[in-house]
């Protein structure tokens, strides 16, 4: 185990450990080698949340690889989250890459089953899935932990990592998401980021029940917000997004706003968001995923009121 | 594939591509026909055997072909993949050729559709899910419940495709097992599948 009985000694773990209501963003690499965008993309974030997800090649379309450009973000002195999906890589290449970017310095890691690659730019591709996420989520613990390989053998140098899974309370059936949940925090969940929030009475039903079972007992869990951009972007994602639910009664509300104030809305309904989730039982932290609009993070941030954010 | 000959045996096979109507009789006769007109169009004619076997993955049926195989210039067999390799692996000397792209291993949901069930992995499963399979009909092959991309009973990859986690777990509510799913499932031992390279299958008291 770590120094001070912490993980992986993460600022993340440290701000949840302490009891702080946790702020996370969330940066996609570059389509490309070009390190000069990411470092665009992500300066925006810095001071302004706790930890920075790093995507794996979200929806299955090839970027630069999420341990490069978690460990360039290293580099720059902020703090990312590490995504690994299960679709690329078997056990040999998960473990490696665990290791690899624990050596680099990474001390956050997300485990997903990854966007299907037929939703991609290389949908011919050969799926993996050798291990699932909830595997995956065991395989780092194990790793972690106990110091060993799937297969038993002693590592040398264990990886320190503070393990996160997903979480999606509005995909079907809903009565099983959170018995999912449960079954990932078993298999060694510290956290869990939840998918874009919109229908706020489902995820508060979510939340009680996740409460009522004890689960955020065990683990820390991250209300998953991305701010609506226009009404197109609403509408989009609830017909084409899966697993997403955008209730009719938003799309209404942003599409109401007007030509021009789309955007405002959308930030507005973020920003509503974040504080009803400081009140909710069982919610530790936000995280924020504004896709391609990592600019606008820190004047959310700022609204929320959710700066400074604490020193630990 | 045939374009360079002009006298050719096509072999159908009484198994499981009659059931399936992909390379019986009928389909054998359709196909025999089909190349006949086409390269007499071409002005350059096809003569075409027309024969069945039993099956095409049994010796003692391939063995059938020992008097005449040598008399075409190619073998066209309309078996599943197995069969042009069971002829090939007979009859060293001569050309075969597949006719039929076998696909999956499933059954007929009705008349004229088929769907995969079985991915052949060797590490059976299905008796904790009820007799689904999430190897076979997961896309992704998850052992632990639907995904985040489950939608009204669909798989995220297409509006035709059943999400098989969302029926598996329907039926574990609706019988009150749903603690069935809780159960952490160890990485899988993948060996027994093609992963672990060809396979083979011996019953000891069959072999002499």
């Amino acid at each position: 185990m770590s120094d001070n009985g912490y993980k992986s000694g993460s600022t993340l773990e440290k701000v949840l450990r302490a009891g702080h209501f946790a702020f996370t963003g969330e940066c996609g690499p570059p389509k490309g080698a070009n390190v000069e965008h990411l470092k665009e993309k992500m300066a925006p974030l810095r001071g302004v949340v706790d930890a920075i997800n790093v995507t794996d090649n979200q929806t299955a379309v090839v970027r630069m690889s999420s341990a490069a450009a978690s460990t360039l973000m290293v580099q720059a002195g902020l703090e990312p989250n590490f995504q690994m999906v299960c679709r690329d890589r078997n056990r040999l290449a998960m473990q490696s890459d665990i290791l690899g970017v624990s050596a680099l310095g990474i001390r956050n890691m997300l485990c997903l089953s990854g966007d299907h690659q037929l939703f991609g730019n290389h949908p011919e591709a050969k799926n993996v899935y050798d291990l699932d996420s909830m595997q995956l989520i065991a395989l780092v613990k194990k790793m972690r932990d106990e110091g060993k390989f799937l297969n038993g053998e002693d590592i040398d140098g264990p990886p320190k990592l503070f393990i996160g899974a997903a979480a999606n309370p509005f995909a079907d059936p809903a009565e099983f998401r959170v018995v999912r949940m449960a079954t990932k925090i078993d298999a060694g969940a510290d956290f869990i980021q939840t998918q874009c929030i919109y229908n706020m009475p489902k995820f508060r039903e979510f939340m009680k029940h996740a409460v009522d079972m004890g689960l955020t007992e065990k683990c820390y869990v991250l209300a998953g917000v991305t701010p609506m951009k226009s009404a197109g972007m609403a509408k989009y994602m609830a017909k084409s997004v899966p697993g997403m639910d955008v209730p009719d009664e938003l799309i209404k509300r942003i599409e109401g706003a007007g030509k021009g104030k789309m955007a405002e809305e959308g930030i507005k309904f973020a920003i509503e968001q974040i504080q009803e989730f400081k009140e909710m039982k069982g919610v530790a932290g936000v995280h924020l995923m504004a896709i391609e609009w990592e600019h606008k993070v820190p004047e959310i941030a700022e609204r929320a009121g959710m700066l400074p954010r604490p020193k630990v | 594939m045939v374009q360079p000959y002009d006298n050719v045996m096509l072999v159908g096979c009484k198994g499981c591509v009659t059931v399936c109507n992909a390379g019986g009789l009928k389909e054998v006769q359709i196909l025999a026909s089909t190349l006949r007109i086409a390269r007499k169009k071409e002005g350059r004619p096809l003569k075409v055997e027309e024969r069945m076997l039993e099956r095409q993955c049994d010796p003692e049926y391939i063995e059938q072909l020992r008097d005449s195989f040598d008399q075409y210039q190619a073998v066209l067999s309309m078996a599943c993949g197995v069969g042009p390799q069971f002829l090939s692996e007979a009859y060293p000397g001569q050309k075969f050729f597949p006719t039929v792209n076998t696909r999956f291993m499933g059954g007929a949901v009705s008349h004229g559709i088929w769907e995969e069930r079985c991915a052949g992995c060797g590490t059976c499963i299905i008796h904790y899910f009820d007799g689904m399979c999430p190897i076979a009909r997961c896309s992704k092959s998850l052992q632990h419940g639907p995904c985040g991309g489950s939608a009204k009973g669909k798989c995220e990859i297409s509006k035709d495709v059943v999400c098989i986690w969302d029926m598996i777990v329907r039926k574990k509510m609706e019988q009150g097992r749903l603690d069935d799913l809780r159960q952490y499932r160890a990485a899988k031992d993948w060996r027994t599948a093609r992963d672990g390279g060809p396979r083979r299958s011996t019953r000891e008291e069959l072999v002499k």
